[in-house]
């Protein structure tokens, strides 16, 4: 017995829409988080992702309301990131049905708010964003953004992780910054170097683009691939991907009943 | 079983009860969310979450009379399904950072850190089920999904003459633990039911066919 490693959509989110255009099995721009955090759960995803990039404080109770109805319907954890700042704030997510929360910005800003979160949740509610730029400055080669990689921080990516890990983090989810956006491959080095200092479960991020970018994810140390694009632009199917990776000898989760 | 089964998730204060709630009605249960004692008492079946801290998970039930309800319960034979803390709960004690806290002590033994490189046991995991399983029924090698870094690791129960043993099914991270019990009226699981896809509500309608 193994745990599956889990294949993970990421949808942005924003005043109850998906933002980036989504094209589902022929459907082209469905919009509706609910409705497409539905489908690929049908799919076969094993969680969803939701980030939240709505640039005001109203639109957050949209959010919730998204949230509320995606729970609902999909059996399958929900995580939430994008714009959290307390603790309140958590605790309002994890009342509309949210499983886990993303940090990234404000734990930055004030890294007690990760001891604050998992003292009053559980460690397993907090997920650690961390949006990773190369940086030669950086004693590990690798600093943290913020602001989706638009405001470099000058903090050292590894020496964070470990700080936050040690504050109460209980999962990573590994942004590479430079890598998002390529379809090249995710950073297997970065990979590799999060994985050494983490006893902590790793989710890898950014640059996803073909099917043989996933399993060298797994074996540089991921235990969950997340992909946003290749998903929802039709290029692969969540399914595609769970072929490519237990061809590729890793475990993952099929459910026999279909 | 009559229509739909009455199932009151007890509302004690623990996080994310809203996917509970949504998912035995998806299994097929008229669902309350209360720990309105009346409610807690009457209902055909009880569901107990729990997420977080043993402590914390305690103390909220204890707030709510949560023990002695769910104890009078089970001496009238009403059926209880636990689910992660909500299981571990059940147990005689918890071991977390070295604060120990006891549990309800329905069956004997002591949740403690699993030991595993990577924690916490995060994911879509498979379990061994025994084949008189009827949580399990018609379930088969498929995934459930766990988060914990806590858990039994022994089942230390003796054997009773007279009494059936409870049937254990066993997941595995870094080395054995006890992913679900099932004890006449009492069953518990240490997975998310209600968070494991088609399979999880699967497990949850066979339950409510128990009550």
């Amino acid at each position: 017995m193994a745990l599956a490693t889990r294949v993970i959509p990421c949808l942005d989110v924003a005043a109850g829409r998906v933002v980036k255009g989504v094209r589902f099995q022929g459907l082209e721009d469905a919009g509706d988080p609910v409705e497409l955090a539905a489908r690929y759960a049908e799919a076969g995803a094993d969680e969803i992702t939701f980030l939240d990039v709505t640039a005001t404080v109203e639109a957050r109770g949209t959010l919730l309301d998204t949230v509320r109805r995606t729970a609902e319907q999909v059996f399958v954890p929900l995580t939430v990131g994008g714009g959290v700042r307390s603790v309140d704030d958590v605790d309002r997510l994890l009342q509309s049905g949210a499983d886990k929360i993303g940090v990234n910005s404000a734990a930055i800003a004030r890294p007690d708010l990760i001891a604050e979160i998992a003292g009053r949740f559980g460690a397993q509610v907090c997920v650690l964003s961390l949006d990773v730029l190369h940086d030669p400055r950086s004693p590990s080669g690798w600093s943290v953004t913020t602001h989706g990689g638009r405001t470099s921080t000058g903090i050292d990516a590894i020496e964070w992780t470990t700080t936050a890990i040690g504050l109460g983090a209980g999962e990573l989810l590994l942004n590479s910054i430079d890598a998002d956006g390529t379809k090249a491959g995710y950073d297997l080095r970065l990979i590799e170097a999060v994985r050494e200092v983490s006893g902590v479960p790793l989710i890898a991020s950014g640059g996803a683009g073909g099917l043989e970018h996933f399993a060298p994810a797994v074996a540089a140390g991921a235990d969950a691939v997340l992909a946003a694009s290749v998903f929802h632009r039709g290029l692969l199917t969540i399914g595609q991907v769970k072929a490519a990776l237990a061809d590729a000898g890793v475990t993952v989760r099929r459910e026999t009943g279909r | 079983m009559t229509a739909r089964p009455r199932v009151t998730v007890f509302d004690y204060g623990s996080g994310n009860v809203h996917s509970a709630v949504k998912a035995l009605e998806a299994a097929g249960a008229d669902v309350r969310l209360t720990a309105d004692r009346a409610a807690v008492m009457e209902a055909d079946g009880l569901y107990v979450p729990g997420v977080g801290a043993f402590a914390s998970v305690m103390s909220g039930l204890e707030a709510e009379r949560g023990p002695e309800l769910i104890g009078r319960r089970l001496a009238g034979g009403r059926p209880v399904l636990g689910v992660c803390v909500g299981l571990q709960v059940l147990f005689d004690r918890g071991v977390e950072g070295g604060v120990t806290t006891e549990g309800m002590g329905e069956w004997p033994g002591t949740v403690e850190r699993l030991d595993a490189p990577v924690l916490p046991h995060m994911g879509w995991d498979l379990v061994r089920a025994p084949e008189a399983s009827r949580l399990f029924a018609g379930i088969r090698d498929e995934r459930f999904y766990f988060v914990h870094s806590y858990g039994v690791r022994e089942w230390t129960m003796e054997p009773h003459a007279r009494l059936a043993a409870p049937m254990v099914t066993w997941g595995e991270h870094g080395g054995p633990f006890v992913a679900a019990v099932e004890n006449g009226p009492l069953a518990a699981t240490q997975f998310h039911p209600e968070k494991s896809g088609a399979a999880g509500l699967r497990l949850l309608t066979n339950w409510l066919e128990t009550l």
